[in-house]
């Protein structure tokens, strides 16, 4: 590989300012070639006023939405772990449970809302459980995929050594995961932040869903864009605080096995 | 020193010296129904008390397979496996292996890779938290004679091929098992490489005595290590030649381009030939 320069470095950095940069020009200029752009595209330069001027009723709801996608990721990491580990130590666990899980995952989420309201009512904790149901799928694939990543003939030497299953799982197995683990994560959240705000939009009373969805009902259509702004926004913080993470965790050779 | 020491227990030992490892017409088979194949059939291999054993033979004779059946991680469909007299029912323990590729765990060091085995095996996994430091010391003892000392905590992706297999053949021995496995351990290396290697296993053999099994392709390899090389046939694989080596140890690089050792790998090439058509 060429050495790189310091120049062409810091142009890398700024690539996806400058990607952001030409969409925001994009936009300002089909917006202002749209009659009535007001009520459909509106400006980023509305969008922005929308957003200083509706500043708590934004922050206070979208408080609410990263509370609940949170929360939400939490217990699907906990419970994808679990779940993961559970399928990549028994194979005969495995068997049983994977069709029910992909078919579970097959479901639209969406379609669980009639279920979920009339079983919590309308607020917060529909949301996080669709931001869960959303959010443990890729941490129970990838747990499970990468305890079973052990490599044979490591096996075959720790059981050469009169290793236990569960020495392996525990020397071998749940390192050699990890890496997978967290490379779950940074799916897993933005999935939840899809999972809260959807759930928001059809059956909540706070959070950034339900505040569009009302912006929307009075045509606010610049509101609306702001609270899209702001769920994007939430969305890669979240992302790429998994991604600094996962960099923290995983260790070096990983690939080097 | 060490060596005439051995020797002479050697001729000391009673002729009827039970083996080390006993395999006694084996026969396995692979797979079911329709795609039955037997991977070894009729196999007899005894290796005594600290032999060095090479097996060689063209590919898909079922070394491996040997390799497996050998340290009980297979069983026999027919005859038996003995180890140490035992008859082999599961995985014989305190085994050490070690395979091409070199399966070093990525997130420890090289000193903490070679140490696992304290880990596992009893009674060492039991004393192991409170005498930490005495195994740090035997480890890091073994890394330096295979000059890794200074890479004992580097970890695996900072090493080069050839270091990475000398960590291999550590975490395989530092456990002083009694019987050591390698399946190949020195195919991914430049030739220069191997010959160090060769040097560095002979020489830990020597000192520590085990019996060895080594899996390998090349022939110069084999006569190089060992006291009696193992031609299997192909597919399905028996013993079809033993060749003694009586080079005296410990063996020196140069003695690989004497006409002796030529003549003997010219023979096991031309049986290997043979059985290939």
């Amino acid at each position: 590989m060429k050495p790189i320069s310091r120049n062409a470095k810091r142009i890398d950095a700024a690539m996806p300012w400058l990607a952001f940069l030409v969409l925001l020009l994009v936009w300002q200029a089909a917006s202002s070639m749209i009659k009535n752009s007001s009520l459909t595209l509106p400006a980023p330069s509305a969008v922005a006023h929308a957003l200083v001027q509706f500043y708590p009723a934004i922050l206070s709801n979208a408080w609410r939405t990263l509370v609940t996608s949170l929360l939400g990721f939490a217990i699907a990491v906990v419970s994808g772990v679990v779940i993961g580990l559970l399928l990549g130590i028994s194979v005969r666990l495995y068997k049983g449970l994977y069709p029910l899980l992909v078919a579970f995952n097959a479901v639209p989420k969406v379609a669980l809302m009639p279920v979920l309201v009339l079983w919590f009512g309308i607020g917060p904790v529909p949301a996080t459980i669709l931001a869960f149901s959303l959010a443990v799928f890729p941490i129970i694939v990838n747990v499970a995929t990468g305890l079973a990543s052990i490599d044979p003939e490591m096996e075959d030497v720790m059981r050469s050594l009169g290793a236990s299953r569960f020495e392996i799982i525990w020397k071998i197995g749940i390192p050699s995961m990890t890496p997978f683990l967290f490379a779950s994560f940074k799916i897993s959240i933005t999935l939840a932040f899809v999972g809260s705000v959807l759930s928001e939009t059809v059956a909540a009373n706070s959070g950034i869903g339900f505040l569009m969805q009302e912006a929307s009902s009075r045509f606010n259509v610049a509101l609306v864009f702001a609270g899209l702004f702001v769920i994007a926004a939430m969305a890669v913080l979240a992302y790429a605080l998994c991604v600094v993470i996962e960099r923290k965790v995983s260790h070096g050779g990983s690939r080097d096995i | 020193m060490r060596e005439s020491v051995k020797r002479e227990k050697d001729l000391a030992r009673p002729v009827v010296a039970q083996p080390h490892v006993d395999l006694r017409d084996i026969s396995l088979i692979y797979g079911q129904g329709e795609s039955r194949t037997a991977a070894i059939e009729g196999l007899n291999l005894q290796v005594q008390p600290g032999e060095f054993v090479a097996v060689v033979g063209p590919s898909g004779s079922g070394k491996s397979t040997l390799m497996k059946l050998v340290t009980g991680l297979v069983l026999p469909d027919k005859g038996e496996a003995f180890y140490e007299g035992q008859r082999i029912t599961g995985p014989v323990k305190h085994v050490g292996m070690a395979f091409q590729n070199s399966t070093l765990l990525p997130w420890r060091s090289t000193l903490s890779n070679v140490m696992l085995p304290f880990e596992i095996v009893k009674p060492h996994k039991h004393r192991f938290r409170s005498n930490k430091a005495e195994y740090i010391e035997k480890a890091q003892a073994l890394l330096k004679t295979v000059g890794l000392a200074e890479f004992a905590h580097k970890h695996p992706h900072q090493l080069s091929g050839g270091m990475k297999q000398r960590a291999n053949v550590c975490r395989a021995l530092v456990h002083e098992p009694k019987l050591l496995m390698l399946d190949e351990p020195f195919g991914a290396l430049d030739a220069f490489t191997r010959e160090e290697l060769w040097g560095i296993t002979q020489a830990l053999w020597m000192e520590q005595q085990f019996s060895a099994i080594l899996v390998t392709h090349d022939l110069r390899e084999a006569v190089f290590l060992a006291d009696r090389v193992i031609v299997l046939s192909s597919r399905p694989g028996r013993v079809i030649l033993e060749e003694r080596v009586n080079f005296p140890r410990p063996r020196d690089p140069s003695t690989i381009y004497t006409p002796e050792f030529g003549e003997i790998v010219k023979h096991l090439r031309n049986k290997i030939m043979e059985v290939r058509q």
